[in-house]
């Protein structure tokens, strides 16, 4: 296509796979973009649901990148791979829509875990006091292993409970544990698509995934 | 960041499990890391707790783009194509 961008080759983000699928998408390749569709768009409505709350808005979210992919497909340079260029277009418009609905977002580039409140990933009453004679700051009682996890994970009603734990975990937690674990990806991929360092991703994983395992662990003593 | 002399306590070995499990841990760190490991059933069960935990979000969502979405967007796709 006259006026397409050239694929930069010395880049290693874009890999053979993206080339083929650009290359191809830009040709017209309705095969292509069907591929891209079945690869990315669940996870796409998923992610928009972080900013947006309501289903539908987050599938027109979605369609609105997928609108954004084809008009920018040309002026792709391949300086990201074409999953983070993607999901960069679907952050700019569900933050755009989440800032119509005039609620504030603050982006995660500019967290700071010095300013927030530490979060133990443990309760600190689990745990014996700093003057205690042989153990301090040991368990005071030992967990108890989830036994019989699997049986009871089978179970639908314990999926629909880890994503109420989600949806209430405080918005930068919530992005980097749905990109992480839910969607796999790596911490390069998502402190690329969310412009935060290493470490804070870091640090707000950790707060997130302490929080679902002590809700979890709540969860599965009240059964 | 951490005294060499002493051993890690429980309560400092929960806010390092990320870490472990990212393999971002000094050397040094890691060694005390996996010899309190050792010696502490406690932690075990909490560090499988931890990765049990990752494993379930891993396996929240399985889902297909819905027919209708997938036939909108095939519309716009062709629309763009002749645009």
């Amino acid at each position: 296509m006259a006026g397409s961008a050239p694929l930069d080759p010395s880049s290693p983000a874009a890999s053979e796979d993206d080339r083929r699928l650009v290359e191809a998408l830009r040709a017209g390749d309705e095969g292509a973009f069907t591929e891209l569709l079945e690869r990315y768009h669940t996870a796409l409505v998923r992610l928009a649901m972080i900013y947006v709350a309501d289903r539908a808005v987050a599938e027109e979210v979605a369609q609105e990148t997928w609108l954004g992919v084809l008009q920018g497909i040309d002026r792709f340079e391949g300086r990201a791979s074409l999953k983070t260029w993607i999901f960069h277009i679907l952050l700019n418009c569900a933050r755009t829509r989440r800032h119509r609905e005039a609620r504030s977002i603050p982006f995660s580039a500019f967290w700071n875990p010095a300013s927030e409140p530490d979060e133990p990933a443990v309760e600190p009453e689990r745990f014996l006091p700093g003057d205690h004679p042989t153990w301090p700051h040991h368990w005071n009682a030992f967990p108890e292993p989830w036994s019989g996890l699997e049986d009871r994970l089978v179970a639908r009603e314990t999926y629909t409970y880890i994503r109420q734990v989600i949806e209430a975990l405080p918005l930068h937690q919530r992005e980097v544990i749905t990109l992480r674990d839910i969607e796999g990806w790596t911490p390069s991929e998502v402190c690329a698509a969310l412009g935060v360092s290493e470490a804070n991703q870091r640090v707000l994983l950790h707060r997130a995934r302490s929080r679902v395992r002590r809700a979890l662990e709540q969860y599965l003593r009240e059964q | 960041m951490m005294d060499d002399e002493q051993e890690l306590t429980c309560q400092e070995l929960v806010e390092l499990v990320t870490e472990y499990l990212e393999g971002t841990l000094s050397p040094e760190d890691r060694v005390r890391f996996e010899a309190h490991l050792v010696t502490c059933p406690g932690c075990r069960t909490y560090l499988e707790q931890m990765r049990q935990t990752i494993e379930l979000l891993g396996r929240i969502t399985e889902e297909m783009i819905p027919e209708r979405a997938k036939a909108e967007l095939l519309h716009a796709f062709r629309t763009w194509k002749r645009g």
